[in-house]
């Protein structure tokens, strides 16, 4: 038996909710008659739009290029022709430029995979990962091939596959893991060959019994020095930082990044993609999505096109089965509210969730009466409290004395809060007005 | 599906663990009550009498103020606390107007002119309970005698009064200390009963070990070490079951030095806290002028608050420590 790690300061336990759709088979979602491809789909700068109104597109095919280094590609996810080119805003609250796809014309024939990877440079693998748009898929969507262009000097020693998926609700990596256990393999070891680590694991929590024992089949059938590592399921484990801690002990230093501990971690749905872009020669148009809740009325995991829209999916999952009080694009802990049932699926869309009336309706906010819980449950050892106040009496550079811009966002302080304080709400305004009284 | 809808927009997270601030105060006043029944059981109905006056005080005065605020908090429940806990530290045969007035002096003193629930710094019942204990001195010490309690104690006075040797000789056991079969306030006689209460508590996670764990055990190593010396003893030979059952310390140690807004944010600080409050019991007790010192102790550990939590600051991740130490505890 394996130690069973996790990690050891804060953390939350909410009911994990993956009943609602764990045990479904991905399925593939309706091609969207009009796909709606955002240019901004990544951390970092947006790509630059290649089309304009009235060209035709196939699908596959780079719409939006990269700008510089800390950016991604983007591709059309259906063929067509380009409607309109608009800017709108996305549930993540961002402002970006989209390109309206009308579908129309053939589809790619799938291609035959291709094993040439094997005698590829590593510097054509990340060319290939630059080139098909790869970002991670876990939700942050930070550009792949920053995280893997290691500068030769480094040694790498560990590369980690986050299979975590804390976040309640969502199902689609649970799924993924299932479903493609040996394109997540073969994805693996393409990465393998690209940052030469020496050691890698791939980090499962134990309510994904299942996925734990595939996965350990698998590699030993294959002899792939690969290491199952069991966690505990503690939110927000799968957060690099928590994961990092809990598998190799070492905590990434404040501001940093997880190269700096000599680790680099990716999602298992970005370690699938990337098996797709090298041996299917296939850029990310699409992804897993979990459509779940406690108001759809079939739960589904969904392979989805990029640029579909989220009311198209829950029209797929047979639409609601009560009165829905919130939608939520992403998870229940980080993902964030919309009322645009327009909005579409872009790369770091992992779920769309409905929720009931009566669970979407907050409670009453009351004053703080200082239980501390938010100091326990903080993850990264801050005082949620103290920040929450400090932002809310208009002292930014205080708080950001007190390491405001540490804070990650999870939701944990906000989770246990007994008060209904919306502290994640506090620490985002004190970011927004620290950066914008720099800019003054 | 329709695109017209009252979705609503919020900021992460959106889901919410169950417990809630007006949730816990309700369920620490349900974990008091067995205790207390048992009080009124033991001192007669005149203590239901001063419990009520004191709950119904502190709520009156907690409408008329927050009323003339524009707010309505008496939901909240800890008004109702506060005044259940006065009530609890009262003498069974007190004149009621003492009560009463700790009750208004503890909400309208101690608690709303600081800003109402969650801005107090010191718990608003051992406020009152002091105000009366130093403006009503002979009152608040003149005890009625237990009507459970087999012996014949016609003086009436508690156990702490009488010292740990003259209790056991002619008034109780230690079985009586820990039932409650003595005299004292309304609420603290039953150790078994508060300690039911705080055990569904800690079950509940509303309370936490480190608070009660460092205040009673630093007050029991001190009693150990140097109770024995005014008791009679000597070094090491303090009677520490007989001062552990006694007084106010179970119902101050679990349900008033852990009331949440005056105590320490994180664990190191509740320990420190914990410690003190255990040692200025001990210093109160067996060296100061009054046979009790829990009220007191707490009341002075809450002042120290603020300055607790300057110095017990959370470790913040990924800052101090040396990471080429596979420290994965």
């Amino acid at each position: 038996m394996k130690k069973i790690m996790t990690f050891p300061m804060g953390g939350v336990h909410p009911p994990d909710s993956k009943e609602y759709s764990n045990s479904f088979s991905i399925r593939n979602a309706p091609i969207p008659s009009l796909a709606v491809i955002p240019m901004q789909q990544h951390m970092g700068a947006p790509a630059e739009c290649l089309v304009n109104v009235g060209d035709k597109v196939e699908e596959g095919m780079l719409i939006g290029k990269s700008t510089g280094y800390f950016s991604a590609n983007v591709h059309s996810s259906i063929p067509g022709t380009v409607k309109d080119i608009q800017e709108i805003y996305l549930p993540t609250g961002m402002k970006s430029k989209v390109v309206l796809i009308e579908l129309e014309g053939e589809f790619r024939k799938p291609g035959s995979k291709s094993d040439d990877w094997r005698s590829a440079s590593p510097k054509d693998l990340l060319d290939k990962i630059v080139n098909m748009g790869i970002v991670g898929l876990g939700g942050a969507t930070f550009p792949t091939h920053i995280k893997y262009n290691l500068k030769p000097e480094v040694k790498l020693e560990y590369f980690v596959v986050n299979g975590v998926e804390c976040e309640p609700f969502l199902t689609c990596d649970h799924r993924l893991m299932l479903e493609k256990t040996n394109e997540i393999l073969e994805g693996i070891e393409i990465i393998n060959k690209i940052m030469n680590p020496q050691d890698i694991y791939i980090g499962i929590e134990k309510n994904k019994p299942d996925a734990l024992a595939v996965f350990e089949q698998t590699i030993g059938a294959k002899g792939l020095p690969f290491k199952v590592m069991p966690l505990k399921v503690k939110y927000p484990q799968g957060d690099e930082k928590q994961l990092l801690k809990a598998l190799i002990g070492r905590e990434v230093p404040s501001g940093g990044l997880p190269l700096d501990i000599g680790a680099v971690v990716s999602n298992v749905g970005t370690v699938f993609a990337i098996y797709e872009a090298v041996c299917l020669n296939k850029p990310l148009i699409e992804r897993i999505v979990t459509v779940s809740g406690t108001a759809v009325k079939t739960p589904s995991n969904l392979k989805v096109r990029i640029g579909t829209k989220i009311g198209d999916l829950i029209d797929e999952c047979n639409g609601v089965s009560k009165k829905p009080g919130k939608i939520i694009v992403g998870g229940p802990m980080m993902g964030f509210a919309t009322a645009d049932l327009n909005a579409p699926v872009t790369k770091g869309t992992s779920g769309v969730l409905v929720l009931s009336v009566r669970e979407a309706n907050l409670a009453g906010e009351l004053t703080c009466i200082q239980c501390g819980k938010c100091v326990a449950a903080c993850p990264l050892g801050l005082n949620p409290t103290t920040l929450y106040k400090l932002v809310d009496h208009g002292l930014y550079e205080e708080a950001k004395a007190e390491s405001l811009f540490d804070c990650k966002e999870c939701g944990c302080c906000a989770f246990v809060c007994p008060s209904h304080i919306p502290l994640v709400q506090g620490m985002r305004l004190g970011k927004f007005m620290v950066k914008k009284q720099k800019v003054k | 599906m329709e695109t017209k809808n009252n979705l609503l927009i919020s900021t992460s997270p959106h889901i919410h663990s169950p417990i809630s601030t007006t949730k816990i105060m309700w369920i620490v006043a349900l974990c008091l009550l067995p205790a207390g029944v048992w009080g009124v059981f033991n001192f007669g109905i005149n203590s239901l009498f001063i419990v009520l006056a004191s709950v119904v005080s502190a709520l009156l005065t907690e409408f008329i103020i927050t009323r003339l605020l524009g707010r309505f908090t008496l939901l909240d429940g800890s008004a109702f606390l506060t005044g259940l806990l006065i009530g609890y530290n009262m003498p069974p045969d007190i004149p009621a107007f003492i009560p009463v007035l700790a009750s208004v002096f503890a909400i309208a003193v101690v608690k709303q002119t600081f800003g109402g629930l969650g801005r107090n710094f010191m718990n608003p019942a051992l406020a009152g309970r002091v105000f009366a204990l130093f403006c009503w001195t002979e009152d608040m010490t003149r005890w009625s005698p237990s009507m459970l309690s087999a012996s014949d104690a016609f003086t009436g006075a508690t156990p702490l009064s009488q010292g740990p040797a003259e209790f056991l000789s002619k008034s109780g056991s230690y079985l009586d200390l820990f039932l409650g079969n003595i005299s004292g306030c309304i609420g603290e006689v039953s150790v078994l009963l508060l300690l039911v209460g705080a055990a569904v508590l800690f079950l509940l996670r509303i309370i936490t070990w480190e608070i009660p764990a460092a205040y009673i055990g630093t007050f029991i190593v001190f009693a150990w070490v140097f109770g024995g010396l005014t008791d009679g003893g000597g070094f090491f030979r303090g009677d520490v079951l007989f001062h552990t059952l006694s007084g106010g310390l179970m119902l101050g140690a679990f349900f008033m030095a852990t009331d949440m807004v005056t105590s320490p944010l994180t664990r190191k600080g509740m320990i420190i806290f914990g410690v003190g409050c255990g040692f200025f019991t001990f210093i109160i007790r067996f060296l100061g002028g009054l046979p009790e010192g829990v009220s007191l102790a707490i009341i002075l550990m809450n002042i120290t608050v603020p300055l607790i939590n300057k110095f017990s600051k959370p470790v913040k991740f990924g800052l101090v420590r040396d990471n080429n130490n596979e420290a994965g505890k």
